[in-house]
């Protein structure tokens, strides 16, 4: 890689390393939270979290890790921040703890997480990783909202926020399509998006040749 | 939770909270091995034989260790590394005892440690407070709904190799529009256990 600034790496992670998009990770969290957008929002809050902590931890013991032991070593990292957000969401925000469910301690064997201690934080300083942390942080952030507006609408015939009622599809929202809060929307959703992103990297491959 | 009854534990884990179309666990393996039917079947057999191992360990450390001292919060971190330390032993094991099965298996099992499946069954096992029975069962029917599901996956994949699909829409794409017609199938399961 050539130059490396800040504000490149931080974008590196919402578009051309997108986690779940690009890369393909953390696709169950990103599949079950996402029936609405406030849900999307918490799971990838806390996931931004323990990615922060563990990509912070990892650059800063990266010298004293020994090369064999490093995958348990980043299981132990990241477990411990995965304890402390769950404690923290159970106590603070009991509504999102409770329909999180038991994708917050799944965090743990999140491969997003895993694989940036692996590709990058263990080969790059603090504070390259800080901002890969918040770069892929972000991406995860970007595609969970997404499906989840789509499902919530779609679904539900409105988006609620935090209380507010943002946007509402005035007669759909009598009978709206009940299919897309339930799983098999989720999957279609997903995979829509992914063919877009392909079709996006395809278009531009051929104009580029 | 009391009085569940087996048949009821058998029913969820593998129709109605089926782990992979309705509780999106294990998502990441199901995609990247559902290719062949032949490693589909190699991961399900591993996935099952760890999920059942990982219940009855988890339990026995859960009830006498973590629960009588206060340690609840290590919850996760001893659970993982239950997980972690069974996979390598079944894998000492297996390949002492039965090389074939070794040849066949082995690739997989490192896989599994980070399988969201296997940790699911041991923390939703502690979080629906099941007994040891219950948790060895839900265990093993987890792992029959997983295998079930892989396998009409794997072999729905394999006969789709020879379609013409459109560019963008190849590889996981397509699969994830396989599984929503499969989801779709399994969401008519919901209701069936009344909760």
């Amino acid at each position: 890689m050539a130059e490396k600034t800040i504000l490149g790496e931080y974008l590196r992670g919402i578009v051309k390393d997108n986690p779940v998009l690009a890369l393909v990770l953390g696709l169950c969290p990103a599949l079950a939270v996402t029936t609405s957008v406030e849900n999307a929002i918490g799971m990838s809050g806390a996931a931004l979290f323990v990615l922060l902590g563990s990509n912070i931890m990892v650059s800063a013991l990266r010298k004293q890790i020994p090369p064999i032991i490093r995958i348990p070593m980043f299981i132990i990292i990241i477990c411990t921040f995965v304890t402390i957000i769950d404690m923290v969401m159970e106590a603070y925000t009991p509504p999102l703890y409770k329909a999180l469910g038991i994708f917050i301690p799944l965090i743990v064997v999140n491969c997003i997480i895993i694989g940036r201690a692996e590709a990058y934080a263990i080969k790059n300083n603090v504070k390259y990783s800080i901002v890969d942390a918040f770069g892929i942080g972000t991406g995860f952030l970007v595609v969970l909202v997404a499906i989840g507006a789509i499902r919530e609408l779609l679904g539900t015939g409105a988006i609620v926020l935090f209380g507010f009622k943002l946007i509402s599809i005035p007669i759909y929202s009598d009978t709206p399509a009940t299919f897309m809060i339930l799983p098999a929307g989720a999957f279609m959703t997903i995979g829509v998006l992914m063919a877009l992103v392909n079709y996006n990297r395809i278009r531009k491959l051929k104009k580029g040749a | 939770m009391e009085d569940v009854s087996l048949f009821a534990i058998a029913i969820n884990g593998i129709f109605v909270k089926n782990f992979l179309l309705v509780q999106f666990l294990g998502l990441c393996s199901f995609l990247g091995v559902s290719k062949e039917t032949k490693s589909a079947a190699g991961m399900s057999a591993a996935v099952m034989f760890v999920m059942i191992m990982a219940s009855i360990a988890a339990f026995l450390i859960y009830t006498f260790l973590l629960k009588p001292f206060g340690l609840t919060f290590l919850t996760t971190i001893s659970f993982i590394i239950i997980i972690a330390s069974l996979v390598q032993l079944v894998e000492f094991i297996i390949r002492k005892f039965s090389p074939p099965l070794y040849r066949s298996l082995g690739i997989f099992l490192p896989l599994i440690t980070t399988n969201c499946a296997i940790l699911g069954v041991v923390i939703l096992n502690v979080r629906l407070e099941y007994g040891f029975i219950e948790s060895v069962f839900y265990g093993f029917t987890a792992g029959v709904g997983y295998t079930m599901v892989m396998l009409i996956m794997s072999s729905i994949r394999e006969k789709c190799s020879v379609l013409r699909i459109p560019e963008a829409v190849q590889g996981i794409p397509h699969a994830f529009f396989i599984t929503t017609l499969l989801s779709m199938a399994f969401v008519n399961f919901f209701g069936v256990i009344p909760t």
